[in-house]
């Protein structure tokens, strides 16, 4: 266990560089950011000269090691736009993301398990079928426009919801959040049911393929047959050999729900990192773009981490596999 | 003999599907006396294993069991409610699956799924529970039964896996098991091995057991009688002295003659020709007239039962000659 984890934070620290060296290289290519910055007034001298406070003068190579250098001790740099370090703008931020991607998680997460369960132990029910309905549905309308169905709904034509903005914050145990806050759930509950309804349809019919295969194996026919009561036979055997492929999947949407919250934060002007990126690449913020998109990366790197933990902890024979591999 | 304790009359489980219905078993009936193993053979798709679904009441949708009497110790089972059905499973009757690889949660220890066998009707003690259930692992043959009941699994070969789930079988003391195809899947001494701990086990508990398999030659050594099925029908039944001596039934000899140790080595292997018919377009005729060499017009309008000793019947207008 212990040697798996170490050689697994060793391959996240190797995806996480090679990444970040394709960003830098990435963005390299998108422009110059002066061009953006600068008054198209400006002198030839003036350019040249704020090229050199930003260090854009200096090789690629030499940027990015300086980058690299700096990263590692935390800095991650001044933003072009803001001037203001990259980390704390971030961490302004990060609350109002979070929090919106948690409770669309959580939406997701307590609808879809059950009605995926349920579609999949009695898949000609009528109650099946409609959930079933609903997923396509789900699936296929664009988060846009359902956000602004939703806003339509409920925030114009049957005013019981705020539209727009974080509720009023709290603190309490060291933490900021809306959450602590009725205000704040009464604004995050909308943006997060449209941020969840993607997710949600997914997970339903990820769910409801996973218990189908799962029910009709002989272990399931084997625990009835024991006269194991229903319900223990669907949370006990069912549910937990389903959860196997479901974890994987779970963990990819939560990344999803928390790095790219782009629209959903737009359309309801929640003020996000999701919003804050597609502005830094309008103006070609570049630490702000950098740093963003490797806050990305380190966050899939964890949950894949973390899913490969929850998987040996479900499934002893991943256990016996990943042991034998890291030996 | 003793009387049956088991009894199945009329048993008939169709599936009602978009194409039609499925008459999987058809009018089938047979008992059972304690100590005794009733061997049921046919190929795939004849009824076996629907027959063996049926008496746990586990047909799966959309199969139903439309008529019939399943009875147990005089007690009608068609007839109980799935609490009370659910009561019955695992503690009067037990289960034994064909595939040993498949028939074990990969995700839980041994020790808990023979638990949740003695803890979903008894209440007893953990300690009592795992004395148990080393005994039922003991008595069919595992080494080291301790070390066993805390492996998972995958950390078992076939053959141990299904002494498992036999030992799983045996835990509450059933008074019959219904074990389908349960050596199928396992290399030939192993189900040697496993026979011989099974027909022990009937003999020392009295227990009553309905072996479901396509091997004829397997029967042969285990069974007291034997119930041949094709199409959901019953064929022929009788000791198994009566069907493997002196088959009465064409199919029933066709199907002693494809079996493979029964041929000269170098000739080419017997097979029945043509196909089963269609579960869905089945008269009142024999359902085997359409690959039987004494077929005549009568088969196609219903079938005679014929009886040729107290134990030995046959469902055929043109039984064979001994």
């Amino acid at each position: 266990m212990i040697a798996f984890v170490t050689q697994r934070l060793a391959q996240s620290l190797i995806v996480v560089l090679v990444l970040s060296m394709v960003l830098f290289v990435g963005i390299w290519l998108i422009g110059n950011p002066v061009d953006v910055l600068i008054s198209s007034e400006a002198t030839e001298a003036d350019r040249l000269a704020a090229i050199k406070a930003l260090g854009l003068d200096r090789p690629i190579w030499e940027q990015y090691l300086v980058f690299l250098g700096n990263a590692a001790q935390g800095d991650w740099g001044t933003s072009f736009v803001y001037k203001e370090p990259v980390t704390r703008i971030l961490l302004q931020r990060l609350p109002a993301s979070v929090e919106l991607a948690l409770v669309a998680f959580a939406i997701a997460i307590g609808l879809s398990i059950p009605a995926g369960l349920y579609a999949g132990l009695r898949p000609d029910s009528p109650l099946a079928k409609g959930f079933m309905g609903f997923s396509l549905i789900g699936v296929s309308i664009p988060t846009f426009w359902q956000g602004m169905l939703l806003i339509i709904a409920f925030g114009i034509a049957m005013p019981i919801l705020p539209v727009g903005d974080r509720g009023d914050v709290a603190t309490h145990f060291g933490i900021t959040t809306s959450l602590w806050t009725l205000d704040g759930w009464r604004h995050v509950v909308l943006p997060a049911f449209s941020l969840a309804l993607l997710k949600m349809s997914l997970l339903i019919r990820v769910t409801r393929a996973a218990t189908v295969e799962i029910a009709r194996l002989d272990f399931v026919k084997f625990a009835f047959a024991k006269g194991v009561r229903t319900w223990r036979v669907v949370f006990v055997h069912i549910l937990r050999n389903a959860l196997v492929p479901l974890i994987t999947v779970i963990g990819i949407e939560l990344g999803n729900l928390l790095a790219y919250g782009v629209i959903t934060e737009t359309v309801f002007s929640w003020p996000g990192l999701g919003k804050l990126l597609i502005n830094s690449i309008k103006v070609l913020d570049r630490p702000m773009i950098v740093a963003q998109l490797t806050y990305t990366a380190l966050l899939f790197v964890a949950i894949n981490f973390l899913v490969d933990i929850l998987h040996m902890t479900i499934d002893p024979r991943m256990r016996s596999v990943m042991g034998r591999r890291s030996t | 003999m003793s009387e049956a304790f088991f009894e199945v009359e009329g048993l008939n489980t169709w599936f009602f599907t978009r194409m039609g219905i499925f008459k999987s078993v058809r009018d089938v009936s047979f008992d059972l006396r304690r100590g005794e193993v009733l061997g049921i053979v046919g190929e795939s798709g004849s009824g076996k294993s629907v027959t063996g679904m049926s008496i746990m009441g586990q047909v799966e949708e959309p199969g139903r069991t439309v008529s019939g009497s399943i009875r147990l110790d005089g007690e009608e089972l068609t007839s109980l409610s799935f609490e009370d059905m659910r009561r019955c499973r695992g503690r009067r009757i037990a289960m034994v699956f064909q595939n040993p690889l498949m028939t074990l949660n990969p995700l839980m220890r041994i020790r808990d799924q023979m638990y949740e066998a003695i803890s979903e009707h008894e209440s007893v003690s953990e300690d009592e529970m795992h004395q148990r259930c080393l005994d039922a692992l003991r008595a069919v043959g595992i080494p080291s039964p301790e070390e066993r009941l805390t492996a998972y699994p995958h950390e078992l070969s076939g053959g141990m896996r299904q002494r498992v789930v036999i030992a799983t079988a045996l835990l509450l003391n059933p008074d019959l098991i219904i074990a389908d195809e349960p050596t199928t899947a396992l290399d030939v001494t192993i189900q040697a091995q496993i026979i011989h701990q099974m027909r022990r086990q009937i003999d020392e508990r009295g227990l009553g057991m309905i072996w479901i398999t396509h091997d004829l030659a397997t029967l042969s050594e285990l069974a007291d009688r034997i119930l041949v099925m094709y199409a959901g029908a019953m064929m022929e039944t009788g000791t198994t002295a009566e069907i493997i001596g002196s088959p009465r039934h064409p199919y029933t000899s066709k199907l002693l003659e494809s079996v493979p140790s029964r041929n000269v080595p170098g000739e080419k292997l017997r097979q029945i020709r043509g196909t089963m018919p269609s579960l869905l377009s089945l008269g009142a005729g024999c359902p085997f007239m359409g690959r039987c060499e004494h077929a005549t017009d009568a088969c196609a309008r219903g079938v005679p039962e014929r009886m040729f000793s107290q134990t030995h019947r046959v469902w055929c207008h043109h039984p064979l000659e001994v």
